[in-house]
């Protein structure tokens, strides 16, 4: 007997506990979707070590039952090293590159027992919104294959929303767990700097990447993390704290509600969260208008100082027949790097060359400072924050990029504008369904202080008790999925809102969610 | 965003760019540094820098080996080496 297309990780642990599954047929299973799936979510599959894997689980289960992950169906963002395994980051330069070690996450979660079937594709190095940077082919959205999933996550967003895998590795550097997650319609949290090993994770801005797992629930979202976290000496900067406890029980809590974050409301989220009992502030964060810019500056300088170790010398691609070395160096790099990269890596030259650096790198880093302090001031009265997770909805492919490159870059990373601000204060944040709006999926992003993710996934839990969002699938094929925005939710606000369902205009809400306008 | 500072910028991160890439590029980063300069309008005159998001330090370990380096192993990955070497281009004639 097989489990259901969208299972959680604790339905499949129910599953294998009771054998009424076994590991190698759900490894069998969701391989056969991986290779019948078109959104192009993958960029490598690893059929024939997953299978023997978990003829390994399957062993373990009969020996000692299922603890842990054992058996469990997962896939990594192709950013995380894989011995054995080509890593490509989504790019030309590491199209061919087979690293010779596994990063520590990779490890903890093959020693928790999970099966690895394959790769999941990204925006190259990390660096993008929509996931169309990818030398792999965009990845399509499984609510709407002519819209983007996010990114930079995006192929293990698409991959768990479709069904393919319940839970993925993902990677968090400005947004890009919780962004793709929130247009995917599933569960994503990037943990506090530090909790989470750095080590074999491709660099791209070393002060803010941080990696989290994605998945159908804030429960699996919590067990993944369980396996994922802890100090590693092998990353200078791993925090030393203990594991996530679970302790907090999700009432009570007081939600703070930043003015500055919403053109629109999350009216319809935070009343939710009133009638769970929780008090909500309105909160200031006066420092958010700076985000951005600071955000990307430091982010592209670490980026032009991380991607210089790709050189054509001793890894990833190397330039044909080069004329000496200055050619080797320049060719190699301009013909591995995609546009994105390359304006990221020039505009992080430009913040830290001679004339700029105190301009623009010193000052963002000011700016860091300045947007962490409104941060830890609000922590002061309450104790989490509830925010958009982006300013729109899944929005059509081509919209922002476009292949000749003539679009504004900056208009893609107007995306980040809600994620970015826990980024460079390193604070934990997840995002969770909470409504849909036209047949696409919204998110709502929690704040929570650093190392507070116990909080912070006690609220998501309570929260999907009380809600059946994240249960709401994309129809996939045919499948059993279910319509996706035609019964309305268990708080449905229809009736609520003046305007519900009325108007047929951006702002229309079926949903528990925030009003957000498409841009 | 002139050209000589496109070059400058090209030549500092080792890349080389078609003329029509280039312009493109001109155009994209000039964007780009209009978004940045947004910075400028704040304050920042009395606040230090932040490095690390937890005000982290470099955590110092002992002078110790602690592991080997196979580098047999690691140059499987290279795209060209002989006896050990990384290959480049001769650098002296």
């Amino acid at each position: 007997m097989t489990v259901g297309r969208f299972a959680t990780i604790e339905d499949i642990r129910a599953a294998l506990k009771s054998k009424t599954t076994s590991a190698v047929e759900l490894a069998r299973e969701r391989l056969d979707r991986i290779a019948a799936s078109d959104l192009n979510s993958f960029v490598t599959v690893c059929e024939e070590d997953a299978l023997a894997a978990a003829g390994e689980a399957d062993k373990r289960i009969a020996c000692q039952g299922q603890t842990g992950l054992v058996g469990v169906p997962i896939a990594h963002k192709d950013v995380f090293c894989t011995a054995g395994v080509r890593t490509t980051c989504a790019s030309r330069m590491l199209s061919e590159f087979v690293p010779p070690y596994d990063a520590t996450v990779v490890t903890k979660l093959r020693d928790s027992g999970a099966i690895m079937l394959g790769k999941t594709n990204m925006d190259e190095f990390a660096m993008g919104s929509s996931n169309e940077n990818s030398y792999f082919g965009p990845v399509s959205n499984p609510w709407d294959a002519t819209r983007v999933p996010g990114g930079s996550s995006g192929g293990s967003a698409a991959a768990v929303a479709a069904g393919l895998v319940p839970a993925a590795t993902a990677t968090d550097t400005g947004g890009s767990i919780r962004q793709p997650a929130a247009l995917c319609g599933i569960s994503g949290l990037k943990p506090t700097y530090g909790r989470v090993s750095r080590y074999g994770m491709v660099a791209f801005a070393s002060s803010l990447d941080q990696g989290g797992p994605m998945a159908r629930s804030a429960e699996d979202l919590r067990l993944l993390l369980q396996h994922m976290e802890g100090h590693d000496p092998l990353d200078s900067t791993s925090a030393d704290v203990g594991p996530t406890p679970h302790e907090t029980d999700g009432t009570g809590l007081r939600i703070g509600i930043p003015r500055e974050y919403f053109a629109a409301t999350v009216d319809d989220a935070a009343a939710i969260l009133e009638r769970l009992g929780h008090g909500r502030l309105e909160i200031s964060l006066p420092h958010t208008a700076y985000a951005t810019a600071a955000y990307y500056v430091v982010a592209s300088a670490e980026a032009s100082t991380n991607l210089s170790r790709y050189d054509g010398v001793r890894f990833g691609h190397r330039a044909e027949s080069p004329v000496d070395l200055d050619d080797l160096y320049a060719r190699s790099r301009s013909e591995g790097f995609g546009a994105e990269v390359k304006r990221r890596i020039l505009t992080g030259t430009y913040a830290l060359s001679i004339g700029y650096y105190d301009a623009y790198y010193r000052k963002a880093q000011r700016l860091r400072r300045l947007v962490r302090q409104d941060f830890l001031d609000a922590f002061e009265t309450v104790d989490l924050i509830l925010a958009p997770s982006t300013p729109s909805t899944a929005f059509e492919k081509g919209a922002l990029v476009a292949p000749d490159e003539t679009k504004d870059p900056t208009v893609m990373y107007a995306q980040d504008v809600y994620t970015v601000p826990a980024s460079l204060a390193g604070l934990p944040a997840l995002s969770i369904p909470c409504g849909i709006v036209d047949g696409l999926p919204v998110g709502m992003q929690i704040i929570a202080p650093h190392f507070g993710e116990d909080r912070l996934l006690s609220l998501a839990e309570s929260f999907q008790r009380e809600t059946d969002w994240h249960q709401r699938t994309p129809a996939v094929h045919g499948t059993n999925a279910r319509a996706s925005d035609t019964s309305g939710g268990r708080y449905s606000m229809e009736g609520r809102r003046g305007s519900a369902g009325s108007g047929g205009g951006a702002q229309r809400m079926q949903s528990a969610g925030p009003a957000m306008g498409r841009s | 965003m002139d050209a000589d500072l496109i070059d400058k910028l090209m030549r500092l991160a080792a890349l080389r760019l078609e003329a029509q890439e280039r312009e493109l590029l001109k155009d994209n980063l000039q964007k780009i540094v209009h978004l940045i300069d947004t910075m400028q309008s704040a304050d920042t005159d009395a606040v230090e820098p932040l490095d690390h998001p937890l005000d982290g330090v470099q955590p110092l370990r002992p002078d110790r080996v602690s592991e080997v380096v196979d580098r047999n192993r690691f140059q499987e990955t290279a795209p060209e080496v002989r006896d050990g070497l990384y290959l480049v281009p001769r650098v002296v004639e």
